[in-house]
């Protein structure tokens, strides 16, 4: 598998006036994000992780190391266009992405700014809205959707693009649990079926269950990566960095400390309930 | 409450004048004023009055909603009649204090009446016909030779249409800060005009703050879709002249050359 994005002892801080101290928010940051991965960041706020997920499309530029995206160096001002076309991004207000006052519109400013021919823009937005599910919303006003919908159509505008990955910044956490759902099953589904490298950032520990690698981040550094099974299961060491595992983590946690045989490494509340299930039956 | 407020009011419809070009209605109202206001008597008022009604005839707009227009403007209007009915030199008719009543001022007064209310007919006949990204795009076209002059028009119908977009959400805003504030004892409803305009300030501080916080949101979203200006910029939707846009163009030549034929002869 190729490498989407790699990030290199990567440091960051926002810009201060001079004299005053410039706290790094980002403290040596190495990652490498392979193409075609599903990849989930946690973290408490404050712990720098949607820094990090800005740094992913040349939003924000290091101040120390590096970010290559499919190769190329983010801190390059022409690359930036070459970087953006490759990772799309959405953000957390879905009011605030959508820019057009008609769905398909707005599905087709990304593909405008690239300078994509008509025709081919029509056929971009035909397919971006069938695979978000929302084909039959073309005409409509964005501002009469639901939160869930609106980041679909933010979701749309982004594979309009066709991009190699999309960032999800917190693009969940704005929506109610049905919205949530709407946005994760798309997103899982882009993975699945088209290959998009999906990176997923969030604060919801059960959005965590779905990816295939998950990277906690504390104060700026990478905690704790890995797959979702070896990571979320960690209920203590999860605590220090200020996160709860999934409930059926803690559920299994609080039988095993009971003296119960059960795995903890069950994610699914299906996979919870087999296990109690063969506790009980042995 | 605020939910009713409507911008840009734009009637959906499927009409020969919705189907019509926005560049065309445009043109079609440049025309339009110039022809109004090159009219002098009572011929032709009589026939910008007739293409003023067939207009309406073929938009099928509902004459009531276009009366509706007038309204806010109904001040200007009695003001220009009043004006132009009692300042008027010429034959006096009638004189009390510094009123004075003449002949002429009756014609000029009616006169001004009707062009400004044919004038805001006409062009909000084009806003009801025209979507609000129709008529940006048709601006945007027809001014596109000034870009030569480094005139911002690509940025400039941008901001048009981004405020179009944000004004329903800015709406919904107003809306919840404003139950928000009730919510916390805050009276909007009562008290002198001075008393409720300062209980405005609660509502817009939030309401500005909030504005400039989604700007900012907004323009790193759209650097971010790769926006870098108009250049090298295609569209979706590319306007093209029809049949139509050709035969109602050379109409609307045809209305002003009228015109000024019957403004020669002083009709």
């Amino acid at each position: 598998m190729n490498d989407m994005i790699q990030t290199k002892s990567l440091t960051f801080h926002y810009p201060v006036e001079e004299g005053e101290p410039a706290p790094d928010v980002l403290r040596g940051v190495d990652l490498t994000i392979e193409q075609g991965s599903f990849v989930v960041i946690l973290g408490h706020n404050g712990s720098g992780k949607s820094t990090l997920a800005k740094h992913m499309n040349a939003a924000l530029v290091p101040t120390g190391g590096q970010v290559l995206v499919d190769g190329y160096d983010t801190a390059e001002e022409e690359n930036t266009l070459e970087v953006r076309r490759r990772v799309g991004m959405v953000f957390q207000n879905p009011d605030n992405q959508i820019v057009a006052n008609v769905v398909e519109e707005d599905v087709a400013f990304g593909p405008e700014n690239l300078g994509v021919p008509t025709e081919e823009i029509a056929r971009r937005v035909r397919q971006s809205l069938q695979a978000v599910g929302m084909e039959d919303f073309a005409l409509h006003a964005p501002h009469l959707l639901s939160g869930g919908q609106k980041q679909r159509v933010a979701i749309a505008g982004v594979i309009a693009m066709e991009p190699m990955c999309i960032v999800l910044d917190e693009s969940t956490a704005m929506l109610d649990p049905s919205g949530r759902r709407e946005v994760l099953e798309t997103v899982q589904r882009l993975n699945r079926e088209k290959g998009i490298t999906v990176i997923l950032i969030t604060h919801h520990m059960s959005e965590a269950a779905y990816a295939h690698r998950v990277i906690v981040m504390d104060s700026g550094r990478v905690a704790m990566d890995g797959p979702p099974a070896e990571i979320l299961t960690q209920v203590d060491r999860l605590r220090q960095l200020g996160l709860t595992a999934p409930p059926t983590v803690l559920l299994l946690s609080a039988l095993q400390k009971d003296g119960w045989d059960v795995s903890l490494d069950a994610l699914t509340v299906e996979d919870c309930a087999d296990q109690i299930c063969r506790a009980l039956g042995a | 409450m605020l939910k009713d407020i409507t911008l840009g009011q734009y009637f959906p419809g499927n009409s020969v004048a919705h189907r019509l070009d926005p560049r065309t209605k445009l043109l079609m109202v440049v025309a339009y004023i110039v022809a109004l206001f090159s009219a002098v008597w009572v011929v032709s008022y009589g026939l910008m009055i007739l293409v003023l009604a067939g207009c309406i005839a073929v938009s099928r707009v509902p004459v009531k909603s276009l009366v509706r227009g007038l309204k806010p403007v109904l001040i200007i209007l009695v003001f220009t009649g009043v004006i132009n009915l009692f300042w008027t030199p010429g034959e006096s008719l009638w004189h009390w204090w510094v009123f004075n009543l003449t002949r002429e001022g009756i014609q000029r007064a009616i006169f001004m009446v009707l062009r400004i209310t044919m004038l805001i007919m006409g062009t909000f006949l084009m806003t009801y016909t025209t979507s609000p990204i129709r008529l940006t795009d048709g601006l945007e076209s027809l001014l596109g030779p000034l870009k030569k002059l480094h005139l911002p028009i690509h940025e400039l119908s941008m901001m048009m249409s981004i405020a179009l977009r944000f004004i329903p959400t800015l709406i919904e805003e107003t809306d919840k800060i404003m139950s928000a504030q009730k919510a916390r004892g805050a009276d909007f409803e009562s008290g002198s005009v001075l008393q409720r305009a300062r209980a405005m300030i609660p509502l817009l501080v939030p309401l500005f703050i909030s504005a400039f916080r989604r700007a900012d949101e907004l323009a790193v979203a759209m650097e971010c879709r790769c926006y870098h200006g108009g250049k090298g910029r295609t569209k979706l939707h590319v306007l093209r002249y029809q049949g139509i846009d050709y035969a109602a163009l050379f109409l609307s030549l045809v209305v002003v050359a009228a015109v000024f034929a019957l403004r020669r002869f002083g009709l």
